[in-house]
């Protein structure tokens, strides 16, 4: 039975209390051409569900699945190995209360998970406190923008060329409305990151310096004389993490002294998934809470003394504090931290140390082998998991060719900085736990043929 | 040393060319637990009206404004560790920030103690 609330004199109440006489009158602002006025055109008749299945596996099938074929995508989004108790402890029910636990009382399994969560990505990422995430990791490094401007009442953002093009992309749209002036950077080819450049950029009107650690080609910069540079002149400096993974062998930002730590999650627990859903994490120093956006659980006590968790400083969000919030997201990625949440878990510190060991020394040996390849050099010197190749030829189409083979050989350049000539060659390469030997052998042959 | 209310319930007391700001035993009553207090700093200066400060308790968080214009000389740090005070002393020890005025003459819209609680009665 459908449920329909209105009764047809419900509807007209509401007409004569709008001065309108049908429902049509409603939508007089939309062009008459624009209007449907039957069915919709070339609309296939319903179909069987078992007709749609066949119908959509088919479609699927045309797509190169990354775990069927040798795989290095990475830049933002990484294949690693989610192992199946994680999809099987997120379908518990004590997960399955409300995903806005504004009641605390029937939501204490997803409070105290959010609860672990904050613990988990704060240690991680070395900061005092931690919110319940963000959408992704994109939009975590704007809220950190905007909270920088809010602590430190100045507008200039200083990003570096290391930062993820999408999230410099997804920063300017919201500038745009925001009024935010952000400085912005391409990459250079090279070694060296823009870490000098941007400390002699510093100045007094500084809201926030904003850097990727790894960074998009893939290179490990040592953050503190930034941090410091960046203190000295009353700004922030915000550390963008998109593989988490890296955390379990470098120095944190957060121990570097970076104010404000975001990420995206997605590495840790979560597939691919054609780019999202992910899950934003988002960390900051402990006198800076206040300002922080999202959702915050906490421990308490209830009046018996029993230990309990709740939501707390919900007085900064828009359904308290209205415009004047300093959170406009009152919610947060709760499968996806939940799923973070037991993998990081069932790792421990030791497993999530032994994975980024792992990780680091498949991408050592798979550097190693495609810098052998004739045309190839190896660009990034130190590197986590992720490093960039100058090929002889141009990566873009090269890339497209070694697809038609099966290989997904990594993220060009050119797709990241179309018509960049100088990026054009830069081809950046990920190497998971889940990257096999034979792998890396069919990519450096296809390169060697390629470039031949 | 003459004092002032506002609307808002802000009260002000005034001594020669500065200030005390704060809000009203009836402001606190109406919040409940305050927690956290934002206060402005030092040299920020503020028109008549306008937000001064951010009082947040356990039930909302608050604009407190400010009852005269002026430039802000210093704000009460005890509040950032003890920000109960304003519930225990909101008209004495818990004062949020003190200003040097701009226009004394402001001061001739606001309310005297009779008059505003008179108002209050009347919420």
């Amino acid at each position: 039975m459908r449920y329909l609330p209105l009764t047809h004199a419900d509807r007209s109440a509401m007409l004569h209390a709008v001065g309108a006489a049908t429902i049509d009158d409603l939508f007089v602002d939309v062009p008459a051409e624009a209007r449907l006025d039957g069915p919709i055109r070339d609309l296939p008749p319903h179909a069987s569900e078992l007709q749609v299945e066949r119908q959509l596996s088919a479609l699927a099938r045309r797509n190169t699945v990354a775990g069927t074929v040798p795989f290095f995508l990475g830049c933002g989004s990484y294949r690693h190995h989610i192992p199946a108790s994680v999809d099987h402890l997120i379908q518990r029910g004590e997960f399955l209360t409300a995903y806005t636990p504004y009641q605390p009382e029937i939501a204490q399994g997803t409070l105290q998970m959010l609860f672990e969560f904050q613990t988990q990505v704060a240690r991680l990422l070395g900061c005092d406190v931690a919110n319940a995430s963000m959408y992704d990791g994109s939009t975590a490094c704007w809220e950190a923008i905007t909270m920088a401007r809010r602590i430190t009442r100045r507008g200039k953002a200083l990003l570096s060329g290391g930062l993820h093009p999408h999230y410099v992309s997804v920063a300017r749209t919201m500038a745009r409305f925001t009024g935010d002036d952000l400085h912005t950077a391409m990459p250079t080819l090279d070694a060296g990151t823009d870490v000098d450049a941007l400390i002699d950029r510093i100045d007094t009107d500084t809201s926030c310096v904003v850097v990727q650690y790894p960074d998009i080609l893939g290179r490990v910069a040592d953050l503190s004389a930034l941090a410091d540079a960046t203190h000295a002149k009353g700004a922030l400096l915000v550390a963008v993490v998109t593989e988490p993974v890296a955390l379990g062998l470098l120095k944190s930002p957060g121990e570097m002294g970076a104010d404000i730590v975001v990420g995206e999650g997605q590495a840790l627990g979560v597939g691919l998934q054609f780019g999202g859903p992910y899950v934003g994490l988002f960390a900051c120093k402990e006198k800076f809470v206040r300002q922080m956006p999202g959702r915050l659980c906490g421990e308490t006590v209830d009046a018996e003394g029993k230990r309990g968790f709740v939501l707390t400083l919900s007085t900064r969000e828009q359904h308290i504090r209205r415009e004047k919030a300093t959170s406009n997201i009152c919610t947060n990625s709760g499968l996806c931290a939940l799923a973070f949440s037991i993998h990081m878990t069932l790792l421990g510190e030791k497993g999530l140390r032994g994975l980024a060991e792992i990780n680091h020394a498949h991408a050592v040996a798979a550097a190693d082998r495609l810098a052998q390849v004739p045309g190839v050099e190896l660009v990034t010197p130190a590197f986590f998991n992720e490093f960039t190749l100058r090929l002889s030829a141009e990566a873009r189409p090269l890339v497209r060719r070694l697809a038609d083979r099966n290989i997904l050989a990594g993220v060009s350049l050119g797709r990241l900085y179309p018509g960049e000539e100088a990026l054009a060659n830069g081809l950046v390469v990920a190497v998971t736990e889940t990257t096999t030997p034979e792998d890396v052998e069919a990519l450096a042959a296809a390169l060697q043929e390629e470039l031949a | 040393m003459p004092r002032y209310f506002t609307k808002d319930h802000e009260w002000i007391e005034v001594d020669g060319e500065t200030a005390t700001v704060g809000i009203t035993n009836y402001a606190q009553s109406q919040l409940g637990d305050v927690v956290f207090v934002e206060l402005p700093e030092p040299g920020r200066s503020l028109s008549q009206g306008g937000e001064a400060a951010v009082v947040e308790s356990v039930k909302a968080a608050s604009d407190v404004y400010s009852p005269v214009s002026g430039e802000v000389t210093e704000g009460n740090a005890v509040l950032t560790d003890t920000p109960d005070l304003v519930n225990t002393a909101p008209e004495g020890e818990g004062w949020f920030f003190k200003l040097r005025l701009s226009d004394p003459s402001e001061l001739d819209a606001l309310m005297d103690e009779g008059t505003y609680m008179d108002f209050v009665a009347s919420l």
